[in-house]
Parts: structure tokens; sequence; C-alpha cells
């Protein structure tokens, strides 16, 4: 037990967050508001509550008139996992889905009217997930068919984001094609990345449902997620754990991943550090003693 | 490079002076100390004292039975300006203060030292009152935590709650079970008796606002383990962390602020899991029967009593001890920002802060450390937009940037003047004001760069476009110069 106890006072962050953003828009995009539905479900299931999860959805599916099952957003052919759910709160959605908003919402330059639901409020304690899913290429990721992000834009963000400590430690995951080249610019500290596919190679998805008409989910995030669905917030699994998921057999493509930046052994790392919200506690052991007969102030 | 001055007047009681004085009393003196915390940044502290005897009025206060009378009486005789201490120093043989106990801290900003021998110890235990009373390596190392080499600061030490112009404090009231307890908590009665005279002082430091809410079938997120022995349910300490991420979900904050929230949860356990008991790492039960987690908040388990008749009607009526949650919830506050009396040397007595919930040596500890923190956040935010901007050479500054940026220039410069003065209120007032200006400048939203342009992109563009067109440009350029060129060759030829 004090093994346990120790662990969780080595990572030194007190919050989390998530940004969880899709990228694409169109009926036949389906699986990438998938992903970013079934990662969002994860989270929150591990304990980050919606006030710390920034969601983008560039579409609506579940309400999409071509949906054959309104309401319902499924990550499996058997649709045995509704990953919409009951209890979805997306923070940006549509066309609100910009490379604006996405770098304002990271380097906190938003105006001054936004609500808190739509701020990345993190500080130097927060340990920070970021996924992004959709079609991408050599160092750029598309957003809504219209315009894309650069991998160089992306990395100044995170140096924007690192010089105002507006993160302890950073995941950053990407399911695209040749995602790896997404996370070569870098250079920032403490962050990891992931991608689903190395520089040159296609992420492929996993499978159609005849029922929907469209492929469900990436090959890459579906098996994350069923990796995720066994963790629970105690468990001690580590990121070396994460970096096996999805491997070329199943995938197709090679997953990537980079550690260079980050400080800590990602053998020591646990999952629940990036997903879930396990918080640091300590026990009372001080009271202030109150003289009990005092006159109260007039409000 | 910051200097932070510490006036200091230290006072001899008849038969307290130490025997090897340089010079006869009263007399100056000056103590330096290095911090150094990475290679370009340094905190020197510089306590400025003035030893002297008594006063006829300091005497005749110090003449009284226990310590505490005569820290009453001896207040309205000191400088009581922000930053400052006064030490009165008493016979060894002085009663005053109780056996076995060489240095009394009041509730203001003064203590009572045990004379000693040789001015060198009494300048010893000066160092560790002073310790005590304003500021530590340690304090001002957890202030500039963002600039210790990572490795050597431990990371406990990051734990209390930043510096910020403003704290929202919510109260909730957790009623997993409202058919078997109907819970009366006289919230606002217990925030004007006791809440508010503790953030009446910190106001000081920030804005504070304060909300409650009562919350039912609100569950913790673990299931308690049934003990025999004690016939109670317990929480083991290591099951803590995950007790908080259920409700927090449904905990809420105000849409409108964009402060640090502070939550306080008191819970009242179902009747089946009744009573509740929260075990330490040892697994002994916890006496306040609360945990709290660092920048979040705490929690209270309130145990009801079984009532009298197993066949009393349900649900029962349960009025909450206010001032008995207040007490814990107002030390989990003190705890969160940082002010703890654990680490005080063994002959200390420090005089409990009573309902203004911290003393005034307390407040200017959390003053000095956030001075300094605002001082570095406004350096680093003010180097860091230069280094933007200098890279970015076509973003455009607003007038109104710019006058933030000049405004938090010259608020910091004058805070680390007023520090090195000794002036601890009007360097933490410039401090915040310099934190305001850099982070409205730092945070504007037209300094977005939306401007990377790979060269092949640029390229890629602009060929298609302008080759097309440059084709017959250059050709009849090329016309035009190779006629003249003939024309020159035969000038001569003219018909």
């Amino acid at each position: 037990f004090q093994d346990q106890a120790e662990q969780f006072f080595r990572s030194g962050h007190t919050n989390n967050w998530a940004v969880l953003v899709c990228t694409s828009r169109f009926w036949f995009n389906y699986r990438h508001v998938a992903n970013t539905l079934s990662v969002y479900r994860s989270v929150k299931r591990l304990g980050i509550p919606d006030s710390h999860i920034v969601l983008m959805l560039a579409d609506d599916m579940a309400c999409n008139p071509r949906n054959p099952k309104p309401a319902t957003v499924f990550s499996h052919k058997n649709m045995e996992l509704n990953v919409y759910g009951d209890d979805v709160e997306v923070d940006y959605r549509s066309y609100e889905v910009t490379v604006e908003n996405f770098l304002r919402v990271l380097t906190g330059r938003i105006p001054p009217s936004t609500p808190r639901s739509k701020r990345l409020l993190s500080d130097d304690r927060s340990n920070i997930l970021i996924y992004m899913t959709g079609h991408g290429g050599n160092g750029f990721l598309k957003f809504q068919d219209s315009e894309e992000i650069t991998n160089v834009e992306l990395a100044d963000a995170f140096e924007q984001m690192w010089q105002k400590r507006r993160y302890n430690e950073l995941l950053f995951i990407i399911d695209t094609c040749q995602g790896a080249s997404m996370y070569e610019r870098f250079y920032s500290p403490n962050i990891m990345a992931l991608a689903s596919s190395q520089v040159g190679e296609d992420s492929l998805s996993h499978q159609p449902d005849l029922g929907i008409g469209v492929h469900l989910m990436d090959r890459y995030t579906f098996y994350v997620l069923e990796f995720l669905e066994e963790i629970h917030p105690a468990s001690q699994t580590n990121m070396n754990d994460l970096f096996q998921v999805c491997p070329k057999s199943l995938c197709v493509s090679t997953p990537g991943h980079r550690t260079d930046l980050f400080q800590r052994d990602p053998q020591k790392v646990l999952i629940t550090d990036f997903f879930g919200s396990v918080r640091k506690v300590e026990i009372t052991t001080e009271t202030l003693s109150l003289d009990r007969d005092v006159a109260g102030f007039e409000s | 490079q910051v200097q932070l001055v510490v006036p200091m007047a230290v006072v001899f009681a008849p038969g307290s002076v130490p025997g090897d004085l340089p010079r006869p009393l009263p007399f100056r003196d000056v103590q330096e100390m290095e911090i150094s915390v990475n290679l370009r940044t340094s905190v020197t502290s510089r306590y400025e004292m003035r030893y002297r005897s008594t006063t006829g009025q300091e005497e005749a206060a110090l003449a009284a039975a226990t310590a505490r009378e005569a820290d009453a009486a001896l207040h309205p005789l000191q400088d009581t300006t922000l930053g400052s201490l006064t030490m009165y120093v008493v016979p060894e043989t002085s009663s005053l203060l109780p056996q076995g106990i060489n240095v009394y801290v009041g509730k203001h900003r003064s203590a009572l030292l045990r004379a000693v021998g040789s001015l060198a110890a009494l300048q010893a235990r000066l160092r560790e009152v002073t310790q005590v009373m304003s500021f530590t390596a340690t304090s001002m190392a957890a202030a500039l935590s963002d600039r210790v080499p990572d490795g050597r600061l431990n990371p406990d030490a990051r734990r209390d709650l930043k510096s910020s112009l403003g704290y929202e404090i919510t109260f909730s009231l957790l009623n997993p079970d409202p058919k078997s307890h109907t819970v009366d908590w006289d919230i606002e009665g217990a925030v004007n008796r006791y809440v508010k005279p503790v953030l009446d002082k910190l106001s000081l430091v920030a804005n504070f606002s304060v909300d409650s809410q009562i919350l039912y079938y609100a569950v913790l997120g673990v299931t308690p383990r049934y003990d025999k022995e004690s016939s109670s349910f317990l929480l083991s300490a290591h099951s803590l962390p995950h007790v908080i991420n259920p409700v927090e979900a449904r905990l809420g904050s105000s849409a409108a602020s964009l402060y640090p929230v502070l939550n306080f949860l008191l819970y009242v356990p179902e009747r089946s899991h009744s009573p509740l008991y929260i075990q330490d790492k040892d697994g002994a039960p916890v006496s306040t029967n609360a945990f709290h987690s660092p920048r979040w908040g705490g929690i209270m388990v309130y145990n009801v009593e079984a009532p009298a008749s197993p066949q009393a009607s349900l649900p029962l009526h349960v009025d909450v001890d206010m001032a008995r949650v207040m007490e814990v919830f107002l030390a989990q506050l003190r705890l969160l920002f940082g002010l703890s009396r654990e680490e005080v040397p063994p002959e200390f007595l420090l005089e409990g802060p009573g309902n203004e919930g911290l003393a005034d040596w307390e407040l200017d500890h959390l003053l000095w450390a956030h001075t300094v923190e605002n001082i570095a956040t406004v350096s680093t935010t003010l180097t860091s937009l230069a280094q933007l901007l200098d890279k970015i050479g076509n973003i455009v500054i607003k007038d109104d940037v710019a006058s933030e940026v000049y405004r938090a220039v010259a608020s910091v410069q004058s805070a680390v003047t007023k520090l090195s003065l000794g002036h601890l209120h009007a360097a933490f007032q410039a401090s915040k004001e310099a934190v305001t200006s850099s982070e409205r400048a730092f945070f504007d939203p037209s300094l977005l760069h939306l401007l990377y342009f790979p060269d092949d992109q640029k390229f890629a563009i602009y060929i298609p476009l302008f080759l097309p067109m440059a084709v017959p440009i250059l050709l009849s350029l090329a016309k035009i110069v190779r006629e003249t060129r003939q024309r020159k060759k035969e000038p001569t030829k003219m018909d």
C-alpha cells in the first residue's frame, strides 16, 4: 500500500484536463466523431468531469438526418456500445471547430465573453490529454475540409502553453493518416506523443456497419478503446502498455510514439495520470479552535 | 534578483541584555542572506534590526501574569506595519514563558524570547524565530517553483494554492439518503459568524466569494468496509483519492468567474453505512474525520448518532453542529493556503489565532510568498511575450496591449523597489497590478499568430499565379533589350 500511495505523489499533478477534437465533417466521416466520443467516454468514466473536458466535434452524427438510429453513435458493428450516451457535453460544435478556436483554447487567448465551459483553465499542475482525429497528411491536419493546422503551429502553440506554465505534463494522441508527422516538431518539455501511423502510411478504418452504412471507427482508436475499457480508476497499468496497443498485424499501419521530451520514464507513468483524475489527498490533522459564543456579523 | 527587507525591532527587558554587546543600546544591525533558486534567480533577505531597551509602558506590559496577556498588552505599543516584526527578550529566569519553552509567538507580529548569554546565541534564536514568522528558503523556493530546476524541488512543495486575484469558496452538503436523514445546516449563520472574520482578514490577499448548495443522492465513489471490532464502517486512506470524482461532476461552479474554486463538502453517510470513519495510513481512525486535496478543497464526514430507540420514525432530523464543522473547514482552508504549524521547533509555543483564523504574521507569510510569486510570474510572462513578438515579426500590437505592457513593467519595478524598502503592503498591491496588466497583455485575443507559411507552400501558391503572367512580360522585355542593343551596334544607319 505504501508503494501505491507513493506512486500518487510522484507525478506531481493535481488536476486533469482533456481536449478532444474531431476535425472532419460530413456523414461519411462518422468514424472520426465515433473516435472522439469513445475517448470522451473513457475519460469521463475514469473520472475527469465535464468541467475539465473541452470537446470539439465538427459535425453532428447522432442527430444527422442520415443516421438510421438517431441519437446514437456506435463504435462497433454489433451496436454494442453507444458512445453518445445520455450525458454528452459538446463545447465546440459544428462550424465553431476551427484552427483559430483550437489554438485559442490551447493558448488561452480567448475573448473575454467566452463562457467557462469553453475554456481550458489549466495551471502548472495540470496534466492535459489532447486527442485529435480527422484527415491528415505529412505535417498537417485538415479542419472542416477548408483549412489546416500544421505541425509547426501546433508545436508553437504547445510552446506558448509551456511558457505560461499551462500544463505540467501533456499527452498528445493523434489518429490520422501520417499522424507521426504531427509530433515531429514538438520542442517543449514534458510532452509525450502517440500517433496511429508513421509518415508515409495511412491509418485505416476498422469495419463498416451495413445497417448504418459507414465505417464506424478507426482501427487505432478502436483498439485503444478496447484497452481503456479494462482500465478502472485504481489500475496501475502504465504507458508502455499503451504503446503496445494495436500492433501492425491488427492495425496495418505502424503506430508510433515519442517520449524524448518527457522527463519521467514511461514505465512509471500510469494511464490514469492522463485519462483519469486521481487526486492527491492528505488527511486533515489540524483543527482551528473557534470561540462559539462570538456574535455574528450582520450581512 | 529581489531583495526582501524585514524591519525588525529587538527590545530587551531589564535583566535580559547579553553581556557581549558590541555597542551600548540602542543600535542598528543588518543581517543578509542569499537564497539562490537557479543560476539567474536569487532572493536576498535582509533583516534590518534595531536593538533597544524597553520603555516604561512596555515594562509594565511585560509584568503581566501570562505570555498571552503580555502579548495583548504589548500590541498597541508596537509597530504594526505589514511585514515588520518585534521581538521582546525577557530574562532567563522570567516566569512569563512556561518551563521548557524558549519562544512564545503571539497572534500579532511579536514574539517573546527567553534571553541567552551571548549575542551570537541570541542571534541564532532570532534567526529561528524569523524563519517561522516571515519566510524561509523553502517557502521562497516554493513560491518560485517554476524556476527551480527539476529534481531539486520536492514534488509536494508545489501544492499550495497559486497566487490569484480571487478565490471562490463553495460549501456543499451531500445527503445521499434523504429518506433517512433530513439534514438542516445553518450555513448562512455559520458563514457570517465563523467564515467572514477569516475572509475579512484574508481580503488583503485576494477577493473571496462564498456560495453554498445542498446535493441529494450524491454518493461517494467508494464503498466503505464494515469493521466488526468497532462496528463501524471504515474508509481506508488509499481509497480516498477515488472518493472525489463522482461527486465533482455534480458540484458545478459559477459560470461567470474564472477564479480557482475551493470546494468544502460535508458528507452525511447513509443510514446503512453509519457510522463512517476515515482511517489514516496506519489504520487508526482520524479524529477530524476529514481529508483535503491540494488546490481543490476538503471533505468532512459528519456522523449522525443512532437514534435512541430503533423504532424512531424516519426521516431523522439532523441539526448540524456548524461550529465543529467550521473548525475543520477553516483548518483545511489554512492548509490549502500553506499555513501549517507542523514544522515548528519544540521549544516554541504558538498562540492560536482564534476566530480570526490566522495570525498577523501568517498573513505576512502569505503576502511575502504571493508577492515574490507575482513578481516572478510577471517577469516570465513579459519575457516570453517579448520572445513571441520577436519571433513573429508581423504581429500587430494594439495600443492597449502596449499600454498594458508598460503598466506591467512600471508596476513590477515599483514592487521590487518597495520590497527593498520594507513596505510589504505596497509591494504586494503593486505586484497584483503588475500581474493583472501582464496577464491582460499576454492573453489578449488579438495576439494570435496563424502565420506559418512553409517555403514550399509559398512556391506552390505564387508560381502558378505569377509564372504565366511573367512569361509575356519577360519575353517582351527581352525583345526590347535585343532591339536597343541592335540599334546601338548600328547607330548611324539612317535613310
